[in-house]
């Protein structure tokens, strides 16, 4: 009460003077409860955290129950008494995960496949949008209308002949398949990237760019000397959701570059976990080391460690994550 | 006769002038920078949508040769719609799940970004929880999830809400809202990005306008209304259009996996021709989709403008019915004034 009553606002200095005081006045309640033009009231503020943290709660649930089922043991799961908090922490649950997920090459695989097309899709989309944010020409239009219907525009429907000009090329099941169109700004969620690209670029003065021509730099110079260092925040974000995207992909990525018919040798975390249950008991039936029948902890488990590097990434980076739309300016200046 | 003199105002003629070498040259860089993509979109795009479309007319058999065409027509199509048993019930469920959820992960995302956008504390660690999905949702963990009920809510009876609305509603309408029920986190978890894009939008409102509707005595109501509804509209449409397109294109999404079974079916009717035209068929639907969804956002225009514009029509008829008064004015006045003039 009295830390409130400090910093009353000034409309209330009026009313003060006319009687109430410092003590509880039912004006004062009524302000406090509802609230004042500078500050929320109390009922708002307990609505505001109390719908935050449920549904907050809600949010995390599924991640919460992952994290605690992944711990259990067989007789944890089967005891009716055990909800949330494991007998004890019960690692091997992740060591036959993965084992039968082949963690580590896994790992390793799926950061190249999501990181190269990454690179690619950042130089080819960070060309684009400058061309289309700095100069007029001709077909600028078409060019942009074309850019929104290939992001509404299903994959599916090019999927087919696309399949086969890969494996008429060569390049199915291997890297290439997703390198080649990455490089041509035809990559996974390209054309969301051009559009953050295109509206950050426009955002650079354009007397800078004026000054610099003046000053003899030619277009590519310009481009590199004053619009790239200045486009930082656009890269981080790019970069962070292409990477993201290209890591959780499962349908494309099984269809171009681990194959559907025949199997190539490349392979993502997210595919391993897809394909966890005929890889686990292919494992368990070779291993001789007493691995324990498929269960929901040790696919929980496998779950976990297929997300975990994103989350490490996550949360290491969260701030780039959660500012990275501010900064790009796609909502508009 | 003011009136009458005044020329009435003209669709600006677009001036051509020729362009100099400076534009040339300009418009030439501009279309190198631009080049890659055109050549891409070319390959990837233009080319394989047209390829489809062929393959869509054709039923095409993998023999030893090579790829064997049958023209067909239409055939793939009234096949799929006919006779494929598992397709357009597929279809419709997406549809009406679609339509569905969409503005519940709309409406839920505009909620949350509101709340955030309150003075409250911990507001960056609740942005933090909001925004982790993002890097979640990828097919086969959400499968992994829903297979071990984790993602619905334990809490609710989710249950008994989906007995509830079977009994009162047509099953072709209660189904999807009870998949809606069992798939609440999941469904959540779409509106990571459009959480994000609702806050920025709702930062870059300007604060004038509150203190002037506040001077005029608005009530915070009235201002979510008047002006905050307002200024995010076009976020509205936008977060419609991505969740839309994240929702078809995610490993969830049925169809796009019966799409794919029927490219790699080994039958003689079914392959790469009977996908194609499913594609087809899909890529419509979809479009249809963010059509109706646009046109429900973009139709309607502002309230302001929609009044301005009439007010306008009216001036209009009124200058032209004085106008015609005026002409009659000087054609009774001649027929009148003939005598005498003589």
């Amino acid at each position: 009460m009295q830390r409130s009553s400090t910093v009353q606002p000034p409309a209330d200095i009026g009313r003060k003077e006319t009687g109430s005081g410092r003590r509880l006045s039912k004006d004062r309640i009524r302000k406090l409860l509802l609230g004042t033009r500078d500050r929320n009231g109390w009922i708002k503020l307990v609505v505001i955290y109390g719908l935050l943290i449920c549904i907050g709660f809600i949010y995390v649930y599924p991640l919460l129950y992952m994290v605690s089922a992944s711990f259990m043991s067989l007789d944890d799961l089967l005891d009716s008494s055990i909800q949330w908090i494991p007998s004890g922490l019960n690692l091997s649950n992740y060591r036959q995960a993965g084992v039968s997920m082949n963690y580590w090459n896994s790992l390793l695989q799926s950061f190249l496949i999501a990181g190269l097309p990454t690179l690619c899709t950042l130089v080819s989309c960070a060309l684009t949008g400058y061309g289309l944010a700095r100069y007029k020409f001709r077909g600028r239009g078409v060019i942009i209308g074309l850019i929104i219907l290939t992001f509404v525009l299903p994959r599916q429907i090019t999927m087919i002949p696309t399949y086969n000009m890969y494996a008429n090329l060569g390049i199915l099941n291997s890297i290439w398949s997703f390198i080649v169109p990455a490089l041509v700004g035809q990559g996974l969620n390209a054309p969301i990237f051009i559009m953050i690209f295109w509206q950050f670029f426009r955002t650079v003065p354009q007397a800078l760019v004026e000054a610099a021509k003046i000053d003899g730099a030619g277009h590519f110079k310009s481009f590199f000397r004053i619009s790239l260092p200045s486009a930082a925040p656009a890269f981080i974000t790019v970069a962070l959701f292409s990477f993201v995207w290209y890591w959780n992909e499962f349908y494309l990525t099984q269809l171009y570059v681990h194959g559907v018919l025949v199997e190539s040798s490349l392979t993502t975390l997210v595919i391993q976990l897809q394909n966890f249950n005929t890889n686990y008991s292919a494992y368990a039936q070779t291993a001789a080391n007493g691995a324990t029948n498929l269960n929901e902890s040790i696919k929980m488990a496998g779950t976990l460690i297929t997300v975990l590097p994103l989350m490490i990434i996550y949360f290491v980076l969260q701030r780039h994550f959660v500012e990275s739309i501010d900064r790009t300016g796609i909502t508009g200046e | 006769m003011t009136a009458y003199a005044k020329p009435r105002p003209k669709k600006e003629n677009r001036i051509r002038v020729k362009r100099g070498p400076l534009e040339k040259k300009e418009a030439r860089a501009g279309f190198l920078f631009v080049l890659p993509w055109i050549i891409g979109a070319a390959v990837f795009l233009v080319y394989p949508l047209i390829m489809s479309f062929w393959y869509a007319l054709n039923n095409i058999r993998l023999t030893s040769e090579g790829m064997k065409f049958t023209f067909l027509l239409q055939g793939n199509f009234t096949q799929i719609l006919l006779s494929d048993p598992d397709f357009l019930p597929e279809l419709v469920d997406y549809l009406l799940s679609t339509v569905i959820s969409v503005p519940v992960i709309v409406v839920f995302a505009m909620m949350i970004a509101l709340m955030l956008n309150e003075k409250i504390r911990g507001k960056s660690f609740f942005r933090l929880i909001f925004f982790l999905p993002v890097i979640i949702v990828s097919g086969p963990i959400l499968a992994s999830l829903t297979e071990q009920n984790a993602s619905s809510i334990s809490v609710i009876d989710t249950q008994a809400v989906i007995s509830a609305i079977s009994t009162f509603l047509p099953p072709i309408v209660a189904t999807p809202i009870a998949s809606l029920f069992s798939n609440m986190v999941t469904i959540l978890w779409y509106s990571g990005v459009p959480i994000l894009i609702f806050l920025s939008a709702l930062q870059k409102i300007d604060r004038s306008q509150y203190e002037a509707a506040y001077v005029d005595g608005a009530s915070g109501w009235e201002m979510f209304w008047k002006i905050t509804l307002p200024s995010l509209k076009p976020m509205i449409l936008l977060n419609c259009i991505y969740t839309v397109v994240f929702v078809s294109s995610n490993d969830q999404n049925r169809l796009i996996g019966l799409i794919k079974n029927a490219m790699f079916s080994g039958t003689s009717e079914k392959g790469y021709g009977y996908a194609s035209a499913m594609a087809w068929i899909y890529s419509l639907v979809v479009l249809i989709l963010v059509g109706i969804f646009t046109l429900v956002f973009l139709g309607r225009k502002d309230r302001y403008e929609r009044e301005a514009k009439k007010l306008d029509r009216k001036a209009k008829a009124e200058r032209r019915n004085v106008l015609r008064i005026q002409r009659r004015q000087a054609r009774h006045a001649k027929k009148f004034n003939r005598p005498t003039a003589r």
